[in-house]
């Protein structure tokens, strides 16, 4: 089962880390990427650019609507994501309490819907 | 002859259905099949029973009953629904998974408790949940304890269950590593209810207690299906508690206040088996706040009347609990402890510091224990101050009519 778990965190803790913090925690969360790899856990995983240089799309009436991002002024952001392969939503649990990021904010676990196209595949 | 057997079933319903509800989860993997193959294999049940008897092991009977309906009901919607046809397929491929021992029927109720008591449930929902599957409480039974609709309480339990399937929330006990802090989550659920029962309004005394015993059996199947420390210190802290229920109340529905209660009322074999679970508790040295809290209820259970308690032994008891849990409510009630033993400047002093840490600002207690301080103290005005402000904070009807009581008597 697919879990996507959406990192949320405050920018500002971020920004009050050291250089050299940060490049430790970007190690960390190297090193846990390819341990998730090993044990295939892993489908995919990123860092994402800073919340307020998002942009909103919309298709309204048939016009584009393009906004500045991001919805809400909430003191945590976005700030990354895994996509996750895991057998039910306590190893989904298990897994993401290892992300380094969880220490520092808090991550969102939520399990991908089945297609129904998928779900005829049997 | 048929009167008689209906009786039976009854018995059997009232001694078994959970339990047979908890293996049917497992073995159908979904709540809502089991409680439709419950009721079918239960109808089966008053059909079958006066023809051909009691079957020697009425448990496993109603299992495979159960079982056999859910499959066959599955392959009649298959009709419908060609998806159907495969599960109904691999539910009838599990049989030889079926194994019958008590072991098997135990770890399937520690599953179901686990389960519905996962934190990723919304706390409202565990309860409800919790008392709908463990306990067989109608949803109307908990809408009332906890003054709700039935609607609500129905909603959260459907939101639940289809959590439960969506996210993929295991049938699962927990591995060793995380069952410290999953038991934690089942502690604090039926501790919350027992609080819901125990801290009724005289009106619906009735229902309310039934709350109670509901927790309280609860914590008993808990204790035989897991005896760690923290479960038998719960059980031990709620059997004290319930110990002092016919005497908390006065006739007229006034709160009897600890150094109040007529003591002679309360009850003894309570008490006794709480000495008794607190004593195993604390002897295992893995005890925690639960058992401590207990044993704090301990020393005042054992105290002939209030003068004769020993404050000190419970201040030593909150040092420790504070140690464990360094939270304000604590920290208040340790306070509270030291002015009993120490005098009430010394308690006065120690509330003072935490009114102004701002952590129990809309905490009525904490007002309270500072009035009474201060009425012991004869400082009326602040004391008259102190139990208006407990008074604008406290939601319960005894509880209000306690503070107006102490105000009209503090008019000089």
């Amino acid at each position: 089962m697919k879990y996507l778990c959406l990192i949320h965190r405050d920018e500002n803790v971020i920004a009050a880390l050291s250089e050299a913090e940060i490049t430790a925690l970007e190690e960390e969360h190297l090193a846990y990427d390819d341990e998730l790899r090993k044990c295939g856990h892993f489908i995919a995983a990123e860092a994402l650019q800073n919340g307020h240089d998002s942009t909103i799309v919309k298709i309204r009436n048939g016009k584009m609507i393009v906004t500045d991002g991001p919805f809400v002024e909430t003191k945590e952001q976005l700030g990354g994501f895994f996509l996750i392969e895991a057998r039910d939503l306590n190893e989904a649990i298990q897994v993401v309490s290892r992300i380094p990021c969880a220490r520092l904010g808090s991550i969102e676990v939520r399990a991908v819907r089945d297609s129904i196209r998928r779900a005829n595949l049997t | 002859m048929t009167e008689n057997i209906e009786l039976k079933v009854d018995e059997v319903y009232h001694a078994e259905s959970r339990r047979v509800l908890a293996t049917l989860i497992r073995l159908l993997g979904d709540f809502d099949l089991a409680e439709d193959a419950l009721h079918d294999a239960f109808t089966a049940a008053l059909e079958q029973w006066p023809r051909d008897g009691m079957p020697a092991n009425p448990r496993t009977w109603l299992v495979s009953t159960g079982r056999f309906k859910a499959i066959d009901r599955m392959r009649k919607r298959a009709r419908f629904d060609a998806s159907l046809e495969t599960i109904a397929e691999r539910l009838d491929g599990n049989i030889n998974e079926v194994t019958w021992n008590e072991k098997v029927f135990n770890d399937d109720q520690l599953r179901l408790i686990f389960t519905c008591c996962h934190p990723a449930l919304p706390a409202d929902a565990r309860i409800a949940l919790t008392l709908r599957e463990v306990c067989g409480l109608t949803t109307e039974e908990i809408a009332r304890a906890f003054i709700s609709s039935a609607s609500t309480v129905a909603q959260r339990i459907v939101r639940a269950k289809s959590k439960i399937r969506d996210a993929k929330i295991p049938y699962q006990v927990p591995e060793r590593n995380e069952l410290a802090e999953r038991l934690d989550t089942v502690l604090h659920v039926i501790y919350l209810v027992f609080n819901e029962g125990y801290f009724a309004s005289s009106g619906e005394s009735l229902t309310r207690s039934d709350l109670s015993c509901e927790a309280i059996r609860l914590g008993r199947l808990l204790m035989e299906l897991l005896p760690e420390p923290e479960v038998i210190g719960l059980l031990a802290l709620m059997l004290l508690h319930e110990s002092r229920r016919k005497a908390r109340t006065s006739s007229d529905g006034q709160i009897m206040l600890l150094d109040q209660q007529d003591r002679s009322l309360w009850n003894q074999e309570h008490i006794a088996e709480g000495l008794q679970l607190v004593e195993r508790a604390l002897s295992t040295r893995r005890f925690g706040a639960y058992s401590l809290q207990a044993a704090i209820a301990a020393v005042h259970a054992q105290a002939k009347n209030a003068a004769a308690t020993d404050w000190d032994q419970i201040v030593g008891l909150y040092e420790v609990l504070f140690r464990l849990d360094p939270s304000p409510i604590v920290e208040l009630n340790r306070a509270v402890a030291i002015a009993m033993r120490d005098g009430p400047h010394a308690g006065l002093e120690l509330i003072d510091k935490l009114i102004s840490s701002g952590d129990l600002e809309d905490y009525n207690l904490i007002y309270a224990a500072r009035a009474d301080l201060c009425r012991r103290l004869g400082k009326k005005r602040e004391a008259r101050d102190a139990y208006k402000q407990a008074l604008k904070l406290s939601r319960q009807e005894p509880e209000r009519r306690f503070y107006e009581r102490r105000l009209a008597e503090l008019v000089d």
